[in-house]
This record gives C-alpha cells, structure tokens and sequence, in this order.
C-alpha cells in the first residue's frame, strides 16, 4: 500500500513542533508510540526525513525515527552509514529525551556496536560508547545494559586505558543481573590486561559471588581467571568458595575448573618444577580458554613469590644462595630478577656485585610523614561514608512492607509472660 | 646398632665424661629382661612387636621363643597358632605346632564355656545381681584368655547394669581399659577411665596410678602429648610393677619424659619434672631419661642428642611409642635450637652447630624452616653466618595492618552492598513474574 508523503511529513511535523516544553514533550511521546508501528513498517521512506530534524533537540522524535530506520538487517554499504549516523546523534543528542525511551537508545547504541565489530574497527565505536553510558546513568553508581558491551569494544580494540574510566566507578545499582556478570568479566579482563591485578580480583569476585540460580558460564570462566590472577596477586589461592556465594557455584563451580585448581596446588608447593610439570600437563586446556597467557605469567610470579619468602629469613644472602633456594638457573638470572623486583618497589633490597651478596632490607616507611597522615585520614572519611550507607541502606530495608511481613511470621505469635512488665498489679477485690 | 661414642666434647669444654658411665655401649635391648616386665597378654603382644620389627635375627627367634613359652602357659590357642606360624620351624621341634596341646585346651574351653553359660542361666533365673555381675565377669576373663576380645569387652560391659558398689565399678572399667588397649581402641580407655575417676571419691592411689597411666596412653595415642606427659607425670609411684598387664614403670618414665620434654616449656619442665619427687622414682628406673632431661635443662644439648639417639632404636620397638618417636625427636630437636638461639641477640653459627653437632649447612637449613614457621624470631647473616635476634616493629606493623583493614572493609562492604542490590532486583523480577501469570 502506497503510503502518501503526507502522514510521513505531518510526523515530522509534530515532532519539530512538540519538541520544546516537557509538557509538550510527554504528550510527543504519548504519540511517537501510537505511531511505532507506522514508523517501522515504512522505515526507508523515514530515513531521508532524518535531515530534517536536529538530533539535540527533536532527540526523542530523531531516536524513533533512527531505530526504526537501523532495525532489521543492514546491507553491509549502509554499516558505515549507520555507523556514523548513530554516533553523530550519540554526541548531539538531550539527555532527558532520550530517558524517556531507554530502551530504543539501548537498541540504537547495541546496533553501533554489532556494526563496528562487523567492520572490524571496533575502536570507531568506543567514543560515542562512552557518550552513551554517561547519558543514560542515572548516576555513576548504576550499570546500564551498555556497560559490557562497552567494555567488549575496549577489549576488542585493545585500549583498555578507556574502559579504565568506566571502571572505577563503584557499581551499586544494576538494571540486569546478566549485564553484571559480562560486566565484570570484562571489566576483569581489561584490569588484567593494564597489570591492575587487584581491581581485577574484585571484579571477578564479584561475578563468581554473585546471586545466581544457575550456574551460568560467565561465572565459571571468571572463576578461572580468578584463580590464576589470584596466585599472580597474592601467592596463594583459597580454594574455598565463600558462603555468600550462590549454592548453585559452591557446588559446581569446582568441577568445572579442575586444572586451574591443580594449578593453584602445585604453586601452593612452592617448587618450580611441579608448577611447570602442572602447566605442561594442562597446557591444551588453557590456551582452549585462552589462559596460556595468564599461566606463564603465573609461573614468573612463583619466582617472586619465592625471593619475597626470604626476605623474612635472610638479612644476607648470596646470589648463589638465592638461586639454588629458588630454583632458577644461574646467580646471574637471580640477580636479574632480584633487580627487577627492587625496581619494582616489591622487595627493598641492595645487591654487592663484589661479593655476589644480596643485603635485604626493612621496609623504610615509618609511617610518620604527612602525605601518610593524608592517607589515613582520607580512608577513614571514606570508611564513615561508607558505614552511613550501609547504615541507611539497613534502615531502608528495616521498613519494607515485604521484609517486616515476612519477618513477622517467623516470629512465634504467642506472647510470652515475661514481655509483661514485673510489677505487681494492683489488687482489685 | 652402631656404637656410641665413648667421650663428648662440648665448645666450652665442660666435663662431659660424668654423664656416660650408664648406658651399655653396645646396648641392645635385652630381650629377656624387658619381657620380665610384663605379664599376661601383653607380654606376648609385645615379644611379637619385637619379632616384627627388629632385624637382628638371633633377637627374634629369642623373642618368639619365649613369646612360645608364655602363650602356652595360658589357654589361647590362636595366638599360640600365630606365633608357631611366625617361628616357621626354626627353633626346632620343641617349638612346633602342638595338636595335641590345642585340642586339649579347645575341649576344656567348651566345657567351661557350657559350665558358665549354665550357670549364668541360673543366676539370671534367681536374678541376684551380684552373682549375675560375677558370672557375666567370668564369661568376660574366659573370652579374655582365649582371645575373643571382643566378645570379652562387651561381657564386661554388661556388668555395669549389676554393679552395686563403687569398687565393681573400679573393677568394671578397669577389665573394659584393659582389653580396649589390648584391642587398641583409645576412646573407650579415655570414656572409661573417666567413668572410674567419677564414681569414687578416695580412690585408692594404685588404682589412680593405673588410671592415670591409662589416660597418658590414650592421649599418647591421640597424638596429644602434653596432656599424655601431665597423666604420666601425675602417676604416684606407688604403681611399681601393679599394672605390668598393661605398662611398666620404666615406660612412665620414657614417655612422660619424651612427652614432657616435646612439648612443655621450660617453666612447666622444672616443675612438672625436674621438682616433681614422685616422678623422681619413676626416672630412677630409667637413668638415660633423667640425664637427657636435666642435659636440656641446663643447655648440654649436644649430650641431651646423643641420649636420644642412643634410646631411638629400643624405643622404635615399644608397641605404644615407635610411630611417635620420630615425630617427638623432631620436636625436642627444635626445642633445643630454639631454646638456644632464645637469650642471645646474635648467635655465630658456627659455635651453634658444634654445639649441636651438625655442619652450618644443615643448621642454615634448620633456622630457616623454624624461621619460616615464626618459632625463632631471627634473620640469618648467610654472608658472615650469623643469626640475628629480630623483633617486629610494632607501630609500623599497626600501621600496615590498619590500613590492610580499611583496604578490607571498603571492599567486602562494597560487595555487599553490591550483592544486596543484585538480589533486590532478582526479587522484584520475580515478583513482577508472579503478578503477570495472574
């Protein structure tokens, strides 16, 4: 059925002329979705209406129009179209308008992605990405369904410094669980990549801790890495899942990542020999996960780990010494890696070249300059803030209507004599 | 068995010729006279061990022909075919299988065993506790001597619902210890010998010694040896050779002394010990014991080793002693280095290992692991061997352990908070499931 040009104008009219008040804006919207359908069904009529309209501020009506023309298949000379078409209005457009829709700005900023990565230029994507996120927060502390994939483009495109910025963003509010998981999963591989093992450590603690009912894939692959980054980071691996974990990951988790556990026993040994036997041993199965990388890193940090150990019981110690106590080669590769590690602020400690003695050191932080005082203060203002939320938090919880109903019939309904006061009543004769 | 040295030089050059006049030289341990100890089963058990364990033949076919001679002086026929299988023929006929002998003893165990039964039917039909109690304990020695432990345990068990006075109960527990050693089963000692200390108020001291003496073992066992050396030491000396079914004197002596010696510390050793007056008589049987100990005490510990070493093979044939003797070696051992290295600031290692007798490599090696497991506070001079006293700073270790916490806290709360929020939303997008199947 031939569509008359007019219903398409008269849309585009409404939309230019509604779009200044919020009042006006309401009732825009009220209209955009009756007219959805009609939208969509002649989709490629709409697309040269776009010119007309300013993406700042005909946003919603620009938004509508946009995801109606970018559904569907694109036909692969349209994908740089689409592509710039998308990450123009990103930039330009009103953050309020496009509130009102999240889920079409969701659709629109999900297709920019899937046609970077078919275009194999996932870096073009990463900048209006990150536009789009901070418009559709609500704050800095909550998790849009943009967020992972946001952070796969990083990934993809290998600058993780941006998915950085979106990363150190403290995370309390989250729309879908599963955003959170790929959330964390990435946001772990991305601090991996930047050597920030700690970070990485949170996050895919919280992937493998979060409440799931079953078990789901993103969590066994973050276990994995959590193990391996966890013996880089601090040593030694606790194998025991923690109770606030879902039940479904403390039963299961340990049986799909076997290797990885045996992994952290032979490290827990301390012998270079066994580790490398261990990973030899496995070695199909962690570049299948694509984990080789993590686990040779893991063996250079055994090395560490050993040097560290004697520091506790040695003032001095020859380089020979050092070398046969850690398994390494030669005292010349010992005295390589004991420099990296000085260089590296991990170990404080001088080398005698003349008698090939190491000379370990105490810490020389004393803890009384004031850039230290500074530090402790700050964490302690950051604590109190943390404890009145978390006190708030309980409060809000103490007053919900399903908590208290849930509580309350737990409790016995029968009242005790003891709840009675002990004071004689009055006798009435 | 190699031979001990006859002389000890000590670094300060004290007189050490005093404390060796006692031990033999070649001492090997004299299969008779420890046997002579005993009584009863355990005799045999123990003669059995040695015949096990020990690689000096002549000592074992001695130690299975006197085991021979007692098993045939008593009625179980299945031990005597053990030990007669364990022979093999090599002493010669007079030490061979015996059916005449076995059928003899079998036959007389029948009829006694239809006698009993007989008479426990009939007392049980007049139902007069006391003789109910006495027969149920002979069926219980009967099963003893023949072998059945623990047909024996539970005989004895069911004397307890007729006991009427505090002596049948003494006398119930101790058959139940008895056997539960014998059987190896230690809960039940320690269960009953706790019976037996509730039931009494003035127990008679020999019946407490062998009380006590049957609690060290248990918790010997168990692997606890502090509370095994407070039990043995508490042991009065009136016990002497009462309790040889199960222990004899000399053995309170060695374990409460290794026990003690393992695990107490210096304050406890001199006045659970050293002062202790009843533990004296004990330590009088067994000389060695009571010089390592004093050796200890006043830091000779190159002689307080050679003791040890010298006892370590006779003890690796005591049946309650030989799967903790090396564990209680290590720990004397570490006792000593770490008693050693505990006044000083900084120790020269090599003067330390001469004192021990042991190269500075081997010593290098000791300090570390003690090091590494925080019982010496020190770091090691690997460059001019020396080992330096060190004590943690602990403002700067306050300091690093506040900020560790806060670092924790921040994130575990984090988390939470975090989780609390992923379970909300689970809630609600159930709940809304629930309201749209309406």
């Amino acid at each position: 059925m031939n569509l008359n040009m007019s219903s398409g104008e008269s849309i585009v009219a409404q939309i230019q002329g509604l779009s200044t008040s919020p009042r006006d804006i309401s009732q825009l919207h009220a209209f955009l979705k009756q007219s959805d359908d009609l939208i969509r069904s002649d989709s490629t009529r709409f697309a040269p209406l776009l010119t007309l309209l300013d993406p700042s501020i005909h946003s919603l009506g620009f938004l509508y129009i946009l995801d109606a023309c970018t559904s569907g298949p694109t036909p692969k000379e349209q994908a740089n179209e689409h592509v710039c078409t998308i990450a123009r209005f990103v930039k330009a457009c009103s953050t309020e308008q496009i509130r009102m829709a999240p889920e079409k700005f969701v659709s629109i900023c999900k297709k920019l992605k899937d046609q970077v990565m078919f275009l194999a230029a996932p870096i073009r994507g990463i900048a209006p990405m990150l536009t789009a996120i901070r418009k559709l927060q609500s704050s800095t502390e909550h998790l849009t369904t943009l967020h992972p994939d946001f952070l796969l483009l990083c990934l993809s495109a290998k600058c993780y410094k941006n998915g950085l910025s979106i990363l150190e963003d403290d995370i309390y509010e989250v729309d879908q669980p599963r955003d959170f998981l790929l959330y964390g999963y990435y946001g772990g591989m991305i601090c991996i990549g930047l050597k920030r093992f700690r970070k990485a450590m949170e996050l895919l603690h919280h992937v493998v801790t979060a409440p799931m009912s079953n078990m789901s894939a993103i969590a066994v692959e973050a276990y994995k890495k959590y193990i391996l980054v966890s013996l880089i980071h601090l040593g030694q691996f606790n194998a025991s899942v923690p109770k606030y974990a879902s039940t479904v990951a403390q039963r299961n988790l340990k049986n799909f990542t076997q290797p990885y556990l045996e992994l952290a026993v032979s490290y827990g040994t301390g012998k270079v020999a066994e580790l490398e036997a261990c990973i030899r041993q496995h070695r199909e199965r962690f570049q299948n996960d694509n984990n080789f990388g993590l686990a040779r890193q893991v063996v250079s940090s055994i090395y560490k780990r050993n040097i560290q150990r004697l520091t506790q019981t040695y003032l001095t110690l020859s380089l020979e010494g050092i070398a046969n106590s850690v398994q390494l080669n030669s005292p010349r590769e010992a005295e390589m890696h004991v420099l990296q590690m000085i260089q590296d602020g991990e170990i404080h400690a001088t080398i005698n070249q003349k008698d090939g003695m190491v000379r370990f050191l105490e810490d020389p932080e004393q803890y009384k300059s004031c850039a230290m005082i500074e530090r402790i203060d700050s964490s302690i203002e950051r604590m109190m803030t943390l404890s009145k939320k978390l006190t708030a938090t309980d409060e809000l919880m103490s007053c919900d209507p399903a908590y208290l109903s849930r509580v309350g019939k737990e409790r016995a309904p029968r009242l005790d004599f003891d709840d009675y006061d002990p004071v004689p009543q009055k006798f009435s004769m | 068995m190699e031979p001990e040295p006859e002389t000890l030089n000590t670094p300060n050059g004290d007189t050490a010729a005093p404390h060796r006049p006692i031990t033999n030289p070649d001492s090997v341990l004299d299969v008779e006279s420890y046997s002579s100890l005993y009584s009863g089963r355990t005799k045999i058990t123990r003669l059995l061990f040695i015949a096990e364990r020990c690689d000096v033949v002549s000592m074992q076919l001695e130690a299975l022909r006197m085991a021979y001679d007692e098993v045939k002086k008593g009625e179980n026929t299945q031990l005597f075919r053990e030990v007669v299988s364990k022979i093999a023929g090599r002493l010669g006929d007079a030490y061979g299988p015996d059916p005449d002998w076995s059928d003899v003893v079998d036959r007389k165990a029948d009829a006694r065993k239809d006698k009993l039964e007989n008479e426990l039917n009939a007392y049980r039909t007049n139902l007069i506790k006391e003789s109910i109690r006495m027969g149920y304990n002979d069926f219980g020695d009967f099963y003893y001597a023949h072998g059945a432990l623990g047909d024996a345990f539970k005989n004895y068990v069911r004397t307890r619902d007729y006991c009427t006075t505090s002596k049948h109960i003494i006398h119930m527990c101790l058959n139940a210890i008895l056997v539960s050693i014998e059987m190896g089963q230690f809960t039940h000692v320690t269960s009953y010998v706790s019976k037996a200390e509730q039931s009494q108020e003035a127990v008679e001291p020999i019946v407490a010694a062998k009380l006590r003496c049957a609690a060290g073992l248990a918790h010997l066992e168990a692997k606890k040896y502090k509370l095994a050396a407070r039990m043995f030491l508490e042991t009065h000396p009136e016990l002497g050779n009462n309790y040889s079914e199960v222990i004899a004197a000399q053995d309170v002596a060695t374990y409460g002394g290794l026990c003690a010696l393992a695990s107490f510390d210096r304050a406890e050793l001199k006045a659970k010990v050293i002062d202790n007056i009843n533990f004296r008589n004990f330590l009088e049987l067994v000389p060695e014991v009571r010089e390592l100990i004093h050796d200890f005490y006043s830091s000779h510990y190159a002689s307080c080793l050679d003791y040890l070493g010298s006892l370590k093979s006779n003890l690796l044939l005591d049946i309650h002693l030989h799967d903790h003797v090396d564990t209680l070696y290590d720990q004397i051992r570490s006792k000593a280095l770490i008693q050693y290295t505990h006044p000083f600031v900084s120790v020269d290692m090599r003067m330390m290992a001469d004192a021990f007798k042991t190269t500075v490599a081997g010593l290098e090696k000791e300090l570390e692991s003690l090091i590494t497991e925080n019982q010496i506070q020190a770091r090691i001079d690997s460059h001019n061997k020396i080992l330096y006293a060190r004590h943690a700073d602990q403002r700067n270790a306050t300091f690093q352990r506040v900020l560790q916490t806060g670092n924790e806290f921040d994130r575990d709360v984090k988390a939470m908070l975090l989780r609390a929020n992923l379970i909300k939303n689970e809630f609600y997008s159930k709940q809304s499931k629930k309201l749209h199947n309406f």
